[in-house]
């Protein structure tokens, strides 16, 4: 079935058609519409879940948090602000293995106050231990959740599911909608391998001393490495099922590129019209749109920008004091390779602010215009 | 001893409380195989006794108690428990936060100094 939805909606969706069973969620713009689709849901019964209704987005995560313990399938969305506010029970998410999914707005942080898109909400929960998807369009968020869901609770890791405000969050696209049996046949009941029951009483969470903390740590970062192929393989089968793929990254006319931008989100999809608008005037550009930012797609990225001869970074979000944040990760994925390729660190669209097709133009002309980078930070578009 | 009420409140003797899975050894495992996957019953407080951050501890006044259970069902860390249907105080675990002398509403309940 295809329906004209809403970003926000895409999600509600995806909760749906995966059966979550607890939804605990407080509203945020540009959020809101995520959880009152679901509300609406709840009410009519098309789900059959259990919607908790709750005084923060710190309880929200902590209410999944607890009915992952018990065995069920939990769902949340939420959005800047409201994101940070959770921020130490991503903790708990994660280092309690609970593979809640939850879907996040990209939205600048305040001050000044701001409700446009930019990626540092979500970049800032980077060491969270939770697994984060970047997504382009509004039928990627639908797919994402779905699969997300599954390499979650395969690995018992929770994921984020990242859009951008207003660019997707309130933009309108057409949206394949899967058959819900067809669902169900990819997506399994969550069966967790331990949880809370009272016939099995179990203290979850608490004190752990030095002998084991350390045990539960490495498991956590051996098991976010098994991560990047269960993308590839779990991609891969829903694309035998439902004829869409979606992996790491998305690559788009890279094969023989000589400059290749690295990208995400939305940014990501404008790219892919800077990348045909350059071709069509004789420069050989490619762009690559990560797509899975934790665990980070080292292999992917490695293979790819080893064919090009320039690499240029393009972030919505910056670390203070450091670089643009995929520009660092980029760079560190490949040190100590044998591609001395030179990688251009751009920032742009900070706040909100649109990143074009022309966007991409200049940074390729600045980029082609030297060897090498002069400087970590090339600012595009600041008034200056 | 059998579960039984305690005024209007239900509550397990010791027989029907969670059975008690571990000894009271501290646990470490050799490897990180034996880690359970979730940080889950890591530790027990059958040998962690908590009792020794206590500066003051509750004295119950039996001839003053009126059997409520209100200090049985406030205490946070479940630390009274019932002793031929009146309450009894586990020092190994009681911090001393007397909760249970504030919510008493026979005020039978004192909390007293530990000697140094």
């Amino acid at each position: 079935m295809k329906k004209v939805i809403m970003g926000n909606h895409a999600l509600s969706w995806g909760a749906q058609l995966g059966r979550a069973q607890v939804i605990a969620a407080y509203p945020i713009t540009p959020q809101t519409q995520v959880v009152e689709l679901l509300s609406e849901m709840c009410a009519n019964k098309t789900l059959d879940a259990k919607f908790i209704k709750v005084e923060s987005e710190h309880s929200a995560m902590a209410a999944c948090i607890a009915a992952s313990i018990a065995g069920a399938r939990a769902f949340t969305a939420t959005s800047s602000q409201g994101l940070t506010l959770m921020h130490e029970l991503l903790h708990w998410a994660s280092g309690g293995r609970n593979p809640v999914v939850m879907g996040n707005i990209n939205r600048a942080m305040a001050p000044g106050w701001s409700i446009w898109t930019d990626q540092n909400d979500s970049l800032s929960q980077r060491d969270t231990g939770w697994i984060q998807f970047y997504c382009a369009s509004n039928q990627e968020v639908l797919d994402t959740i779905i699969q997300a869901f599954r390499v979650s609770e395969a690995v018992m890791i929770p994921s984020m599911v990242v859009l951008d405000a207003f660019a997707l969050s309130h933009t309108y696209e057409v949206v394949d909608i899967p058959d819900q049996e067809k669902v169900d046949a990819f997506l399994p009941r969550f069966n967790p391998p331990i949880r809370l029951t009272p016939s099995d009483p179990h203290a979850f969470g608490g004190l752990t001393s030095p002998e084991h903390y350390f045990e539960l740590r490495y498991k956590l970062q051996k098991d976010m490495e098994k991560v990047p192929e269960l993308v590839e393989e779990t991609g891969r089968e829903y694309e035998k099922m439902f004829g869409r793929y979606l992996g790491e990254v998305e690559d788009y006319r890279c094969d023989d590129a000589e400059l290749i931008f690295v990208t995400s989100g939305t940014a990501g999809y404008t790219a892919r019209v800077g990348v045909d608008q350059l071709r069509h005037e004789g420069v050989r550009a490619g762009n690559v749109r990560i797509r899975m930012f934790r665990p980070f797609p080292f292999e992917k990225v490695r293979m790819i920008l080893s064919r090009a001869r320039k690499v240029a970074v393009v972030d919505r979000n910056i670390s203070y004091g450091h670089h643009g944040i995929f520009y660092q990760e980029v760079k560190s994925a490949l040190y100590g390779g044998n591609h001395d390729v030179p990688v251009f660190g751009y920032i742009t669209g900070l706040g909100g602010r649109d990143i074009m097709p022309e966007t991409y133009k200049e940074i390729a002309q600045l980029t082609l215009a030297k060897q090498k980078p002069e400087e970590d930070i090339t600012w595009i578009g600041v008034k200056r | 001893m059998k579960g039984g009420t305690l005024g209007s409140v239900p509550f397990l003797g010791k027989g029907n409380a969670m059975k008690p899975k571990k000894t009271d050894e501290k646990i470490i495992f050799q490897t990180e195989k034996e880690v359970p996957l979730m940080p889950m019953s890591l530790g027990s407080m059958l040998y962690n006794k908590t009792g020794a951050w206590r500066n003051i501890r509750p004295v119950i006044d039996l001839n003053n108690c009126i059997q409520c259970g209100i200090c049985w069902k406030f205490c946070p860390d479940v630390a009274i428990h019932i002793e031929n249907e009146f309450p009894a105080v586990n020092l190994e675990y009681c911090k001393g936060c007397g909760i249970c002398a504030e919510e008493c509403p026979s005020k039978c309940i004192a909390m007293v100094e530990e000697e140094k």
